[in-house]
């Protein structure tokens, strides 16, 4: 405190601070109504009974296949949607060609479909009647009510995630490093590797992270491609839907605690990543 | 048109990346939705009229519409106010609240919508505040506008705070000095700087919350002509095995989101000619 300024002394390009006070106040009341709330409420709502009851419900074997078939949903739309991610970010930041605009608006468009909407598209693609659909069910691999429609559900809707997080980091980086490697006689493999990647990791570890809590949490496509037999199709978020009308609340609100700990922890690591690394995803905030 | 289809680049790996994003990019994104627009075709325009025109579908993307409208505007002012605080304020827990402000990108919509349903349902913790003042919240549009603000939410604040934090104090201290108060200042110096990404924040909002399903399911109550969305008509009318009705409101709500899409572009293509940044 010192006693040369006086006490109502604050700067012009400040407000009051009954101003900011009741603002923050009001700003923070509504966050806690409409966020932290209901985030306390999975666990509540899970631990309602005690640990035990909340822990073998999980040990379920609905629950475990649940589990088992949101990773495996998750272990192949997501490198799937990295590869796409690095090779269109490659595509649109190392190139100058006609249609870049369309092209990065096909790649967005998922975002604006709706979930419902793009499981209504895989029915219609490859639904058993359709002759694609038919055709795939008379081989012994049908898509839809299967694993491989739950999988193309989870890699539309989280298709853009690691596009949109490489490409104004790439834009930022420019071409130079690149072309002066290649210039000393770097293979275009190595000097991916050893340039390129050095410099995207952390946007790429970002965007990778963004894309799985999505595709594990994927409900609305999914939910209209699955088929919903349980053990077989039903995913995490599923189940907890089919627990949760059926009033096995504290089930479907431990599984539920599994999924937004996995939130968690994808934001803690997204925080951590912002806070160690921030000029490497400074660009991907300003998109 | 003097624009060459492609430069020459030395940089290798054309082939490659070219290939795995067309490929990718046509069997994941583009056959999916050319066979919901082929289906359509197929069953022609006649037909996906009489399978739209009803009282209850017009009834649903009503309900859709305006609940989604309403909770963008909410999350325009809320949004913008929140990423005013968490950009300019110092507080304990703010870095905590900033990521937190993430939460609805990350958390799963099924998981959203049973812990929203366990707090506002007449039996939850504010649910029975709201019942003792006579307001039923869960199960009524109220309660869907809410699950709408919670989706909503990041998008206005993280297109918002960026910006805020390229504002130049001097433009604010030239305002200041030159006699405006810091109302006039916010009012005639700020704000329209923040106008074009809060715009487009309130439209990304908007274009997520038509199209929200597992969040609002469970709120809503899903009460034909009351309080069912949109998307569930998609889902009830397979159910019933009707492709034509699923395709019809399914079209109905692609052309929705093409139309949201083309306002952002021309909203990001506006601001970046007025202040070079979006």
């Amino acid at each position: 405190m010192s006693d040369t300024a006086p006490a109502t002394f604050r700067a012009a390009t400040d407000e009051s601070p009954l101003f900011r006070i009741v603002l923050t106040v009001i700003v923070l009341s509504l966050l806690v109504l409409l966020l932290f709330a209901p985030l306390v409420a999975v666990f509540y709502e899970a631990l309602r009974k005690g640990w035990v009851t909340a822990v073998t419900s999980l040990a379920d074997p609905e629950a475990l296949a649940a589990i088992r078939l949101t990773l495996t949903v998750a272990a192949i739309a997501v490198p799937l949607n990295a590869m796409f991610g690095i090779a269109a970010a490659w595509l649109i930041t190392k190139y100058d060609f006609r249609g870049k605009a369309l092209l990065i608006t096909l790649i967005d468009l998922p975002f604006s479909v709706s979930p419902v909407v793009v499981g209504l598209c895989i029915v219609l693609t490859f639904g058993a009647n359709t002759w694609i659909g038919a055709l795939l069910v008379q081989a012994g691999h049908p898509v839809v009510f299967a694993l491989p429609g739950i999988v193309l559900a989870s890699m539309i809707v989280t298709f853009p995630f690691v596009a949109r997080e490489l490409i104004p980091v790439m834009i930022e980086q420019g071409r130079a490093e690149e072309e002066a490697a290649l210039t000393l006689g770097a293979s275009g493999w190595r000097t991916f590797r050893t340039v390129t990647l050095p410099n995207i990791r952390w946007a790429l570890l970002y965007g990778v992270l963004l894309c799985n809590a999505r595709a594990m949490g994927e409900f609305g496509a999914v939910s209209v491609v699955s088929g919903k037999i349980r053990g077989q199709t039903a995913t995490m978020p599923i189940t907890i839907e089919m627990l949760y009308n059926e009033y096995l609340s504290v089930a479907a609100f431990a599984l539920a605690a599994v999924l937004a700990f996995l939130a968690f922890v994808t934001l803690g690591l997204k925080t951590f990543l912002e806070i160690r690394h921030a000029d490497a995803l400074a660009a991907a905030r300003r998109h | 048109m003097g624009k060459p289809l492609l430069h020459r680049s030395p940089i290798p790996g054309l082939g490659i990346s070219a290939g795995i994003t067309l490929t990718l990019l046509s069997l994941v994104v583009l056959l999916p939705i050319g066979a919901l627009l082929a289906k359509g075709a197929v069953a022609g325009p006649e037909r996906l009229w009489s399978e739209v025109n009803s009282a209850r579908i017009w009834a649903s993307l009503w309900l859709s519409f305006r609940l989604s409208f309403l909770a963008a505007a909410f999350n325009l002012v809320f949004g913008a106010a929140l990423a005013w605080v968490l950009a300019r304020y110092r507080f304990p827990g703010r870095r905590l609240i900033d990521a937190a402000v993430d939460l609805p990108f990350a958390l799963p919509t099924a998981v959203a919508g049973i812990a929203l349903t366990a707090l506002y349902a007449p039996n939850g913790v504010f649910g029975a505040v709201a019942r003792d003042w006579g307001v039923k919240i869960a199960y009524t549009p109220l309660g869907i506008f809410i699950a709408l603000v919670f989706v909503g939410l990041p998008f206005v604040v993280r297109t918002v705070q960026p910006v805020i934090d390229e504002i130049e104090r001097e433009v604010e201290e030239a305002s200041a000095t030159l006699g405006a108060s810091r109302a006039h200042t916010i009012r005639h110096v700020i704000l329209p700087m923040l106008a074009p990404a809060a715009l487009t924040g309130f439209a990304l909002a908007l274009a997520r919350a038509v199209g929200e399903y597992g969040s609002v399911i469970f709120i809503a109550g899903n009460l034909p002509m009351k309080t069912e969305i949109a998307p569930l008509l998609i889902v009830i009318k397979l159910e019933e095995f009707n492709y034509d009705g699923a395709t019809a409101i399914g079209i109905a709500m692609l052309v929705i989101s093409f139309l949201m899409l083309f306002v952002i572009n021309a909203i990001q293509v506006w601001s970046r000619r007025r202040i070079g940044y979006v």
